[in-house]
């Protein structure tokens, strides 16, 4: 049972990673006993179970994910919602309004407008049909404030961390609050401008540089060093 | 150009210098255009070839979408300004021709299964033209595809094979072709050993064929290499920025 690679070694699409008795994970294919990669990323061997890291992708619904969205059109019961997803999301009215919906009495429009901003959450999607998705949860809702900025959906997990040691340390650090979509789209809201753009720039190096070790010290060494040198050049 | 003279030299060396079996000079970068979900641009001899890949997205217009898979659009086309005598930009019949086959190379090394009712457009632009961009697009799509995350089988590859006064050459590039006596362009995935495309234009004799098809598929295993290589670099890249 012959593995070809190290693991956590880049892989490109069509390279053969396994061949025996392994279970194919997520980016793998099986072909008759060997496992190949679907897409460019890291392998990893755990056990018997191959799978790869991939390095880019596009997000793809699963219930139960917290997504930030924007309303694309509003219709007679409900909002269409662009989730960074191949698929457009709905939102219905009935979720969103408490006391029931009356087409005749609610004005949708004056509650969630076409370009708003919704963090919300995946109730409901399977392969036939579109996703829904519903903001009536604490935490959920409206944006009112913030920077978006999208990154590729498979490095969320490496912003957030182990164990959320990554988000915390650039929350920590730069003052801001930050919501993160399992697809990709991220909202920095901070007290000023430049801690805005010092976690925007944290949260790229961690995107770029997301198949590399050591990366959290390197992030905190980095905030720190522009902290300072913004100091000084308040001070001059 | 006119026709040359000759397409042999007497040591046996082709018009740019080549040995019968050498591919041209390849370049290969990914992720070059921002905009796309996924692009790549290919320079193969004289050839210069642009790639980008969008989606899988929603399908419009509707009708178009498919219940149980994605569907795969391509788009080859001819910059007015990739040949000698400008081309029209409005797409030919070669040109859509060439779409199809294109599609149709590409199709089998997707999992078009995984995305039902969206659809991937691939486009392919030539920036300059010197024989064989049919193959430099196929192998510079696959490596927009992949820059795209699309999940794939393996990387298509694309080279030719073709016969220039009665010897088996590799890799042709446009005078070889037009005055040449035979063309045959290969595209296949070599990490799993299936070909996608397999034309031929003018005439061989079976045992001959049967070589150049062999020969064509060496050089698609040459241009695999540098695909990868060329899909990890940018990676790698970083890695050893940092390691310094």
């Amino acid at each position: 049972m012959p593995t070809f690679f190290e693991s956590k070694e880049l892989v490109t699409p069509g390279d053969l990673l396994a061949e025996g008795d392994y279970i194919a994970g997520e980016n793998t294919y099986q072909e008759d006993k060997k496992i190949f990669a679907e897409r460019i990323g890291l392998v990893e061997y755990d056990n018997r179970k191959v799978r790869v890291v991939a390095l880019r992708a596009f997000y793809i619904p699963r219930i139960g994910d917290v997504v930030i969205g924007m309303i694309t059109e509003v219709g007679f019961n409900g909002w269409e919602v662009d989730i960074n997803a191949p698929y457009t999301a709905i939102l219905r009215a009935s979720d969103v309004l408490e006391r029931g919906f009356r087409p005749q009495k609610n004005d949708l429009l004056s509650i969630l407008d076409i370009g708003d901003l919704v963090i919300a959450k995946v109730t409901a999607y399977d392969r036939g049909s579109n996703p829904v998705i519903k903001i009536s949860e604490p935490g959920l809702g409206k944006i009112s404030r913030g920077q978006l900025i999208k990154v590729t959906p498979t490095k969320i997990p490496r912003i957030i961390g182990r164990k959320g040691s990554m988000i915390s340390m650039i929350k920590r650090e730069t003052n801001c609050r930050i919501t993160l979509g399992q697809n990709g789209l991220i909202i920095i809201s901070g007290k000023t401008r430049e801690d805005e753009q010092l976690a925007i720039m944290a949260l790229r190096k961690v995107e770029d540089e997301s198949h590399t070790s050591g990366l959290t010290d390197r992030i905190a060494e980095m905030i720190r060093k522009e902290k300072e040198g913004r100091r000084k050049n308040v001070q001059t | 150009m006119s026709k040359p003279e000759k397409l042999l030299d007497k040591k046996g060396l082709r018009l740019d210098g080549r040995k019968l079996d050498e591919l041209r000079p390849i370049k290969m970068e990914v992720g070059v255009l921002s905009n796309a979900d996924g692009s790549a641009y290919l320079e193969q001899g004289k050839n210069k070839v642009l790639a980008a890949v969008y989606g899988p997205k929603e399908v419009h217009p509707k009708h178009l979408a498919l219940a149980d898979r994605a569907i795969l659009r391509c788009r080859y086309h001819m910059a007015p300004f990739s040949v000698e005598e400008r081309k029209s930009p409005a797409p030919s019949r070669r040109e859509i021709e060439l779409s199809k086959v294109i599609r149709e190379a590409l199709e089998p090394a997707v999992f078009l299964e995984y995305y039902p009712r969206t659809a991937i457009d691939v486009f392919i632009e030539i920036l300059q033209a010197d024989g064989g961009t049919r193959c430099a697009g196929i192998t510079t799509a696959a490596l927009a595809l992949a820059d795209a995350g699309v999940p794939m089988r393996d990387l298509v590859v694309a080279c030719a094979a073709g016969k220039i006064e009665g010897k088996l050459v590799l890799d042709l590039m446009d005078l070889e072709d037009k005055y040449g006596e035979a063309d045959v362009p290969l595209a296949m995935m070599p990490g799993i050993n299936a070909v996608t495309l397999l034309q031929m234009d003018g005439s061989l004799t079976l045992e001959e064929f049967q070589n150049a098809v062999k020969m064509a598929m060496e050089g698609c295993k040459q241009i695999y290499e540098e695909q990868k290589k060329a899909l990890r670099a940018r990676y790698i890249a970083i890695k050893e920025a940092i390691n310094e």
